[in-house]
This record gives structure tokens, sequence and C-alpha cells, in this order.
């Protein structure tokens, strides 16, 4: 009897979470799943036709698109080399930026508070503000073409640079930073000889990085009218010449893979 | 010559690094600061070059007082004063001679350093000094491939190449095996000896201590407890530095080894 009892009490395991928390979660899971069931009627109601409305429109216009028109490449692979030359000025410039903003908004580089706060500020006003928002500011001001997009492209990725690059100074060793002070170094002597070099080769794998995410924005960028292939693609977009857009889609989709490929092989090498 | 009057260093948090501390260092003296840790021997060290500055008190370098030192004075003291660490403190991406060059900086104007444009004398001083340590043939090692004894004999050669009145050496065989340890051990005393460079060394193992000082100082919670030839001090002079008696991990051992 007593052996029975004890058998009974070693099988009464606890359960991992308490009643409560799983009558929460569950309660949780339903109300979501709600959400989810009356958005998809919703939204169906707002189509026209529902779903299979929607569905046969989308067969109609990708019927369009094909076959792309390959005798347009000679025309646009202009357009695309602009948009890659954007990329690659816009991220010249911002890692030629970065340099002293990382420094700035590296706290252990720079210990006088004030400005380390100012300038941290400064970098997350930087990164608040959409690529898009700056470009379509940027047109408004200095006109269609590529300098507004240049410019837009420069501040967006010196937001992301300047705070990634700084968190990577702030976990650098500081120990040979020490010893060059102790040596007789000043400041300066002391970034270039002991920070630079625990910093460069992720340094040169992000600004790769970033010169990715540019190629691909400044795409974007295009279509509000800061110059490269992604004007063209609208133009082409809004004419209803839909071959002509395939085309360019599929170069686009070409030049970002083989530009990501490289990159990605670089930074391996460097890491 | 190095002199402490009434030196006392309070931390900002309240903690008390050293007190009223009275020593004078003659040139070319081999020093040993023997103590446990936290007894003040970095702080003390560390003062003489200004890495942590103390509270009270006047420190007189070359009669100078350093306490009073700001921008290019400080530039100066610590260009005469080479240092040695513990962990090395070595740039580990960057390759030997590199490393070495870095010792020069103190000599060097900004521009030049920055542009790589070390003068030819810098480059055979440095390459000297890394003959002398016997690790020439790394020169275009990168750092983080040495082992730890190598990267010390590195710092050694980087300090060197710094040409300094004083060397100050923070713990520089801790991380150390022993064999290895008196190793850098015998090169420290042997620059000592050729370049007459004032040598200051904190080491807490007493038998390393004993066998390489000329004169050591005890220190204990931030006060000198002892100072004296090495003839003086015996094995209840560093139960009374230590306010215990001596255990085996005290010594460092390995004499024969090496």
């Amino acid at each position: 009897m007593t052996n029975e009892n004890n058998s009974v009490t070693t099988k009464k395991v606890p359960s991992i979470y308490p009643a409560k928390t799983k009558i929460q979660v569950t309660v949780i899971f339903f109300v979501v799943l709600g959400i989810y069931l009356f958005s998809m009627t919703w939204t169906q109601q707002q189509m026209v036709g529902g779903f299979s409305g929607a569905f046969q429109n989308v067969f109609q216009v990708i019927e369009k698109f094909f076959p792309p028109n390959t005798a347009v490449i000679s025309a646009i692979w202009g357009p695309m080399v602009e948009t890659i030359q954007m990329a690659i000025i816009a991220t010249t410039v911002a890692a030629i930026l970065t340099v002293p903003l990382a420094l700035l908004a590296a706290q252990n580089v720079t210990t006088f508070k004030p400005l380390y706060y100012i300038t941290r500020t400064f970098l997350n006003l930087l990164r608040t503000i959409p690529d898009l928002v700056l470009a379509v500011i940027f047109v408004g001001l200095f006109g269609i073409g590529l300098f507004p997009g240049i410019l837009a492209l420069i501040i967006f990725s010196l937001g992301i640079l300047a705070k990634l690059i700084s968190e990577t100074i702030e976990s650098v060793d500081m120990n040979p930073l020490e010893a060059m002070r102790a040596s007789g170094g000043n400041v300066l002597q002391v970034i270039w000889y002991a920070l630079i070099p625990q910093v460069l080769p992720q340094f040169t794998s992000l600004v790769l990085y970033v010169f990715e995410i540019n190629i691909r924005a400044s795409v974007v960028l295009g279509l509000v009218g800061a110059g490269g292939i992604g004007l063209i693609l609208n133009q082409q977009l809004g004419f209803y010449n839909y071959p002509n857009a395939m085309m360019i889609i599929i170069l686009i989709f070409v030049v970002v893979i083989v530009i990501e490929y490289i990159s990605t092989k670089i930074r391996e090498a460097l890491l | 010559m190095i002199e402490f009057k009434d030196v006392g260093l309070v931390y900002p948090n309240g903690t008390e690094g050293l007190k009223k501390i009275n020593v004078t260092i003659n040139d070319g003296e081999f020093v040993v600061i023997v103590g446990l840790s936290g007894a003040g021997k970095s702080t003390f060290i560390r003062s003489i070059n200004r890495l942590v500055t103390p509270t009270s008190g006047s420190l007189l370098v070359d009669n100078e007082d350093i306490l009073k030192y700001r921008g290019s004075d400080m530039r100066k003291l610590r260009t005469k004063t080479g240092m040695i660490f513990q962990n090395y403190n070595l740039v580990k991406r960057s390759n030997v001679l590199k490393n070495v060059l870095a010792g020069r900086l103190g000599h060097t104007s900004t521009l030049r350093s920055i542009f790589n444009l070390h003068k030819k004398e810098d480059v055979g001083l440095a390459y000297e000094s890394l003959q002398r340590v016997n690790i020439a043939e790394k020169i275009y090692n990168r750092a983080d491939e040495l082992s730890g004894g190598q990267q010390q004999r590195v710092s050694i050669a980087r300090v060197l190449t710094q040409q300094p009145k004083y060397i100050l050496a923070d713990e520089p065989v801790a991380s150390l095996d022993p064999p290895t340890s008196h190793q850098v051990m015998t090169y420290l005393k042997k620059i000592n000896k050729e370049d007459n460079i004032t040598t200051i060394v904190n080491l807490h193992f007493i038998d390393m201590a004993m066998e390489y000082a000329d004169r050591i100082i005890g220190m204990r919670a931030g006060e000198v407890v002892f100072d004296g030839p090495v003839s003086e001090v015996s094995e209840s002079t560093f139960e009374e530095i230590y306010g215990r008696s001596i255990r085996e991990d005290d010594l460092r051992g390995g004499a024969d080894e090496s």
C-alpha cells in the first residue's frame, strides 16, 4: 500500500508552466488568431471579387510582362551603371565621413561625455529619416537626377555605418591603447597605431555591407526621381511597357546577385 | 631620480590607492615592488608615468614635479619612461616590427607616424632591439601568432626602442610559466645593467624578487611597509609585508629549468 502511494507521488511531476500561464497563453493565442481571421475576411471584402478576382488580375498582368524585351538591354545598361555609380560614390563619401563621427560616438575614445551624447543623438536623428523620404525631399530641393539620390544615400548610409562602427570601436581591446599612451603617443598616434588596426577588418566589411544595401536602395530611390535605373523602371511601368520593365527587373536582379556574391566573398576573406 | 614625497591617491570611488608614500629611487637601480594584489603596487608604478594621477603630495622625476604636468610635458615624461604590462598589450593584428616601432611614437611627429614615414635610424633601432631579445626572426609575424613569452619579449623590444630613462614593469611575468618568467626577468636585468636604465618591477613572487632585485620595496594596503637592499630581506620580512605566513603559491620556482 505504502509502495503504491510512493509511486503515485513520484509520478505527479509538476508541469513546467503554472496553470495560470497556460490559460493566459491559450487566450492570447486565440485572440491573435481571431484578429487574423477577421482581417482576412475584411480585406477580401475590400478586394473586388475577392481572392479569385485578385489572382485573375495577377495572371493577366504577369502575362503582359513576358517575354521580356531583350532588345532594350543596350539602352538600359547606361542607367544601370549610373545606379551602381550612385551607390559607389555615396558609400565612399559616407565611409569617409563616418570615421570622425564613429570615433566621437564611441564612449571609450570620446571620454568627454557631452560630445559623446551630442554625436549619438545626431546619429540617431539621421537614422530616423527613411531613405525614401530623404530622396523625395532632395528631389524637391535639387530637381530630378542623380545628385539628390546620392545625397539621400550618403545620409542614409552614414547613419547606419557610424552607428555600427562606433560599436565596433567600443568593443576594441583597450590594452594596446594604454601601452601607446604610456610610450608617449598623442591622441592621434594612439588611435592610428592601436585602434585602427583593430577595427580595420570590420570597417571594410561593414562598408561593403552598406554598399550592398545602397545598390538596392538606389534602385528604389530612382522610383521617386532620384536618377538611375529606378527612374527608367518607373517610366516604363508608367507607359504600361511591361516587356521592357521585365527586362529591367531581370537586369537589376542579376546585378544585385553578382555584387552581393562578390562582396560576401570579400567579407568572408577579411574576417 | 624619482622622488615620492607624501604621495597619496584616492580613487573617485573613495578607495585609497596610496597613503603618504615617501620613496626615493636612484638612477640605475633595479627595484622590485612586492605585495599582495590590491596593495597598491600598480598604482605606485602607474603614478610615475601618470597613467593614474596622485591626489596629494608631490612626485619628482628628475627634479620636476610631474603631478603638475599636462599636454606636451606629459608626453615628454612618458617618452622617457617605458612601460611593460602583464598582458603584453601588443596590437594583435599588427606585425612585430610595427609593434616595436610604436615605441618611437613619443619621439616621432604625428604626421610622420601617420604616413608610416619612420626614420631609418628608428627602424634600425627597432630591429636592433628585437635582436637583443632574440626575436628578430619574427619581425613580419603578426603579434597574435607568438607565444606569451615571445610577446613579452616583443614588448621589451618596444620599450628598448623607446630608449627610455626609466622602465616600469607592471607584473611582467604574471601570465607566463616559470622558465619563461625567468627568461623575461633576465632580459630586464641585463638591460638595466647594460644600458643603465632605472627599472622598477612589480612582482608578487618572493623567490623572483630575491633573485633579481637590488632593492625591495614592500607594500601593504597602499603603504610602504618595507624598503631596503635585498641583503636585508629574509622570509620574516615577507611575512611582515604580506601580513601572513608564506605559501607555496607566493613562489614562482623553476629557476633551474631556465
